[in-house]
């Protein structure tokens, strides 16, 4: 792997545990892996590995192919002929909750899933997001909010191995996105699925993930892995964050959203 | 006198005032001789004519043969319709071998049709039909084929990722979406086979409004002749209402039905 790895160092906390060799197979793996639109290579030749549980944030700037990335993990876009190799249970929760105006909230909760006792799936996994009572409630009558945790349910229920999150709460506002982180939290620790989540957000990828990716020139530039747990890492923020921007190649001017030197959408 | 301007106020605002203002002045002119019976019959007239072929039964009964065109017309042009769009729009080949025909179709106005129709179906109940179920194709075909290319990608493939099925997508999300596209093109069909009806009534018919227009046309019945524009009036009316029903059961979901 020819990606840029760095690593803090900071000698009086240990907060990066070593790139261990885990045991279990990967449930991700992506080798040499290439996407082209035309003559525009967005994705170069990269080398992916996710393990089961662990929770991955990935960075980057507008454009970098996030987005990309993450719809050939989730199997919208097919690679022929790549070394591509996700498992067949994985969801996705896009940035927008595309939920199915005219299916009653519990009815896109279980869409597409076959077999018995279909409301209590869902109500199970609508009660598991806090909305137990909007079971019967149609989708235009959500809050943002509402709308994307019932997305979560949505991805949840079909208990997947890969859960794989777009931007899920960029469109939210700052009280309610940090509910939402928290409850990201509690749904992967009760269920275990390994997480690729996408954000521009440098802080929410600190709080939630075990490891950070920064996507650049098509490759994984950087990566940082947080060792520390996630109530602890208050004061690594800080140090983190800079570094990461820096990696990203702007400069901190808002608190937490990378700039955009080449416009963002 | 606060009553009084309050009166006058809600009489000035009410919507029913012109129309009861208008029936009072032909009233008046048809009593006083300006307009004479053989011209324009009174509204006092016309509701007696319609009260006597009401209880005689033979508004009724060449309603019902009237309605049954429109309905035979209607249930072949809009099934059709629906069918040729779905062709059209769920697939490149259908809409590669459908979609220009029906566009050289729509420059064709169906009531130029008639003389062919005529040669071609005779002077009976078929061409009254045939041309029914040619003009309402369209509306349907039309907007069905639009809504169904018009569904948020964004959904389709969002429910895609949840492993649904060619098929399951059609049903739960192409379908559903064009939905409200397909009431919109049943509304107009239903319209123009109203107003295709009228026409195709001319043809030389036995029974129906039309035949009940042309005999008192003859005989200078102004008086049927406008209980039978109120009966076109009153179907139109219906056929709206209709889709208004269909409209309430089957996009419940929609935020501003949601309201009311
Ligand atoms: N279907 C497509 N056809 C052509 N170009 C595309 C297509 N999809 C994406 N691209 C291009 O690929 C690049 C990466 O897009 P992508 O959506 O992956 O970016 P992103 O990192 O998710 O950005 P953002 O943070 O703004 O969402 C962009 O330059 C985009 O224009
Ligand atoms: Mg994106």
């Amino acid at each position: 792997m020819d990606a840029r790895l760095t690593f803090l160092e900071l000698p009086e906390h240990r907060l990066y545990a070593p790139d261990e060799s885990p045991t279990e197979p990967p449930v991700v793996r992506l080798r040499d892996f290439t996407r082209a639109f035309g003559a525009n290579t967005i994705i170069d030749r990269l080398d992916l590995d996710i393990h089961p549980g662990e929770f991955v944030a990935l960075l980057g700037r507008s454009g970098s192919g996030k987005t990309t990335l993450l719809r050939t993990l989730g199997g919208l876009d097919d690679a022929p002929g790549q070394d591509v190799s996700v498992p067949s249970s994985r969801a996705v929760v896009f940035q927008d909750a595309r939920l199915l105006p005219w299916k009653r909230v519990w009815r896109n909760v279980v869409l597409g899933l076959k077999g018995e006792n279909q409301r209590e799936r869902a109500h199970d996994a609508l009660r598991e997001v806090g909305l137990g009572h909007r079971i019967d409630a149609w989708p235009l009558t959500l809050s943002g909010g509402e709308a994307q945790r019932v997305a979560l349910a949505r991805a949840l229920v079909r208990e997947p191995r890969l859960l794989l999150l777009d931007e899920p709460f960029a469109a939210l506002d700052a009280l309610t996105r940090l509910k939402m982180h928290g409850l990201v939290l509690d749904l992967w620790r009760a269920h275990r699925p390994a997480v690729l989540m996408v954000t521009h957000d440098v802080d929410e990828a600190i709080a939630l993930a075990d490891r950070i990716l920064v996507l650049d020139g098509g490759r994984i530039a950087a990566q940082e892995r947080i060792a520390l747990p996630r109530g602890e890492r208050a004061e690594l923020t800080h140090l983190l964050r800079s570094k990461l921007l820096g990696i990203l190649g702007g400069t901190a001017t808002s608190d937490a959203v990378i700039p955009f030197p080449q416009g963002g959408h | 006198m606060p009553i009084l301007s309050k009166l006058s106020r809600t009489l000035g605002s009410s919507r029913w005032l012109s129309p009861i203002a208008f029936l009072a002045v032909w009233e008046l002119a048809s009593r006083t001789g300006l307009i004479p019976q053989r011209t324009l019959a009174a509204p006092s007239a016309v509701a007696g004519t319609l009260a006597e072929m009401t209880l005689s039964g033979e508004l009724p009964s060449n309603l019902v043969v009237s309605f049954e065109r429109v309905l035979f017309g209607l249930a072949i042009g809009v099934t059709t319709g629906i069918v040729l769009a779905l062709l059209a729009g769920l697939s490149r080949r259908g809409e590669a071998a459908v979609d220009p025909i029906m566009q050289i179709k729509r420059t064709i106005p169906t009531l130029a049709l008639t003389p062919l129709f005529i040669v071609w179906f005779g002077i009976g109940e078929t061409p009254k039909v045939a041309l029914i179920a040619f003009a309402s194709m369209f509306p349907v075909y039309l907007n069905l084929f639009s809504g169904i290319r018009g569904v948020d990608a964004r959904l389709v493939e969002g429910a895609r990722s949840f492993g649904l099925s060619q098929a399951e997508l059609v049903w739960h999300v192409i379908l559903p979406g064009a939905l409200p596209s397909l009431l919109v093109g049943l509304r107009y069909s239903l319209s123009i086979a109203i107003l295709v009806l009228v026409v195709a009534e001319q043809i030389n018919a036995s029974a129906g409004l039309g035949y009940l227009i042309n005999n008192a046309r003859d005989f200078l019945r102004t008086d049927i002749i406008v209980v039978c524009l109120l009966v076109y009036a009153v179907l139109g009316l219906a056929a709206d209402g209709l889709v208004r029903a269909i409209e309430a059961r089957a996009l419940v979901w929609r935020p501003a039905l949601l309201d009311a």
